[in-house]
């Protein structure tokens, strides 16, 4: 995909008229008008997504799957439709394939820990690769040491692209049970070849589980064209609020697959000599969900589908586009990852300036951005990097705000030389 | 259009950071520590070598970081040359106040005095609350090399 060529201001008038459904972004700071260019680490909140929490507060609100009373059955309701609508936007075959968790760290560890240690043996392997969060790393290396399976890194290409090569050589023995990996890289905004990762993992027996954290945000995801495993994302990356999530799995696999956490809602019968468990999704959500939460999960994956991935796409290609053509023409700017398919996030470095001082400065000019290792230790060594300054795009981010950042850091070059 | 960032960002801040004077490891060293900021990725590896009466004689480090964290550690260094490990002691407890606050603790005396003028021009710190950091890890670092552990987290 030549990005540089859409480098024009998109016509999306929708995208434009959406701006202003994000109350946030008329804020300044320092005196100056907000550049929010930090949506990868966590997106702003359109006010559909407020306001459906709001109301549900105001107007509903009592604890789901337990009262037999009018608010309990209109929040049971509210909560089961946002498991719907992230069973529409992932393409999932049913909404009980949908586990809410709290985020995607969550997710994943829900996995390592019941899939990983339920299903998975010692000898097997988990691979994942050099571009993880350290979320996709962690609990993989928990479940190391707590299971005696190994963990493989494929490695990452100069261009910030997954190398397939050695990717299939290390599925080559058939040990790999279980291939983890990113969908989109946070730190590089390489888009991973999901579909073809899953079909190799596929024909050497291993599952896939697809990290969507940064995926899903700007592309529309299809779990069942993929023929994913698992597939995880995280709330309020997607506009909506934090602390609510979801894990994607196959039924027969959630089905296989152990409780996590044990406590309500997960039970069918409680004695004291032994419990049984209830039906999936709700064998994994012990204990009251975070039901406000979930409803404005649902509300902010509404706002998305009325947008549509299309524009969204587009008009995040045209900004990436834009951005990497600016930020070019910055002496000593150096931006990581070239990959060919990639979306709506740009880290880099600036010669003989930390990336700490990169971000005090734009932020005095009222530019948010991301400073440091992006929770990509591994990844920061592979580029030969300490940290990096990141700048990320959404739905709401203007090519004006894009010339604000190249203008600012021209000035920061100065100001340090 | 930084203007408001002559505050943090002074000449002589940027003067130590760009040209440290003691960025290097000592040769010869008895006492040393790490200090790392996971959070942001900040290092600073200090040596520190004692004089036979005990008095600090030389302090070198290492450091990946920003301007804030190797000018800090670079101004450091100078002040703890000829002080004793208790002087040191209390003049990182008055520069984590001067970084906090911006101003100097009351009761500030003798040799600390001095030394907190040189320190003076990183109090613009206070001003920057996730900046502080920055400036404290060599202090911290520090108090670990003369605990004798080798390792010190930040704030």
């Amino acid at each position: 995909m030549n990005v540089v060529s859409l480098a024009k201001e998109p016509a999306a008038k929708s995208l434009a008229e959406a701006r202003a459904d994000f109350p946030i972004l008329g804020q300044r700071v320092h005196g100056r008008p907000l550049v929010f260019l930090d949506s990868a680490a966590s997106a702003q909140k359109p006010r559909a997504v407020i306001a459906a929490m709001v109301e549900t507060m105001e107007t509903q609100y009592a604890n789901v799957h337990r009262g037999l009373h009018w608010m309990s059955e209109r929040t049971t309701e509210a909560y089961e439709a946002a498991r719907r609508a992230a069973a529409r936007v992932l393409n999932a075959r049913e909404a009980e394939e949908i586990v809410f968790v709290r985020n995607s760290t969550e997710a994943i560890n829900l996995v390592a820990h019941s899939y990983g240690r339920g299903v998975l043996r010692a000898g097997q392997a988990v691979l994942i690769s050099e571009m993880e969060h350290h979320s996709n790393i962690v609990p993989w290396q928990l479940l190391r040491e707590a299971r005696g399976t190994e963990l493989r890194v494929a490695p990452v290409s100069d261009a910030g692209e997954l190398d397939l090569e050695t990717f299939e050589r290390l599925l080559g023995d058939g040990k790999v049970g279980l291939v983890a990996i990113t969908h989109m890289s946070n730190v590089l905004g390489t888009v991973t070849p999901a579909g073809r990762i899953v079909r190799m993992a596929h024909a050497a027996g291993a599952r896939v589980l697809l990290d969507g954290s940064q995926a899903i945000v700007h592309r529309p995801v299809d779990v069942q064209a993929l023929d994913a495993d698992f597939y995880v994302f995280t709330g309020h990356k997607l506009y909506g609020p934090t602390g609510i999530g979801v894990l994607w799995a196959r039924r027969e696999l959630l089905e296989r697959m152990p409780p996590f956490l044990g406590g309500g809602e997960m039970i069918s019968e409680v004695t004291f000599e032994r419990s049984t468990w209830a039906t999936v999704p709700h064998k994994f959500e012990a204990g009251t969900p975070a039901i406000i939460e979930a409803i404005g999960l649902g509300a902010a994956i509404r706002y998305v589908e009325e947008i549509g991935y299309p524009a969204i796409t587009a008009h995040e290609a045209a900004l990436t586009g834009h951005a990497l053509a600016r930020l070019a023409s910055i002496p000593g700017l150096r931006v990581l990852g070239q990959a060919e398919d990639r979306g709506g996030v740009v880290s880099f470095t600036l010669e003989r300036v930390h990336a700490h001082d990169v971000a005090t400065l734009l932020d005095r000019s009222g530019i948010a951005v991301r400073a440091g290792h992006h929770c990509a230790e591994p990844l920061m060594r592979r580029f030969g990097v300490d940290s990096t300054a990141r700048a990320s795009f959404a739905l709401y981010t203007t090519m004006g705000e894009i010339d604000a950042l190249a203008e600012a850091l021209a000035k920061v070059r100065e100001f340090f030389r | 259009m930084f203007d408001d960032l002559a505050e943090l960002y002074q000449d002589v801040i940027l003067e130590h950071s760009k040209r440290p004077r003691h960025g290097q490891r000592l040769a010869c060293f008895d006492a040393d520590a790490k200090g790392d900021n996971p959070m942001c990725g900040d290092r600073v590896q200090l040596f520190v070598r004692h004089a036979a009466d005990g008095r600090i004689e030389d302090v070198g480090f290492e450091a990946r970081g920003c301007a804030i964290s190797v000018a800090s550690a670079d101004l450091m260094a100078e002040v703890l040359r000829g002080r004793t490990d208790e002087e040191a002691r209390q003049m990182a407890e008055k520069f984590r106040e001067l970084a906090r606050t911006g101003k100097l603790a009351e009761g500030a005396a003798g040799a600390a005095d001095e030394a907190l003028e040189t320190l003076q021009p990183l109090a613009g710190v206070h001003g920057y609350p996730s900046r502080v950091k920055c400036a404290t890890l060599p202090w911290h670092a520090l108090i670990a090399a003369l605990q004798g552990r080798k390792e010190a987290g930040s704030e």
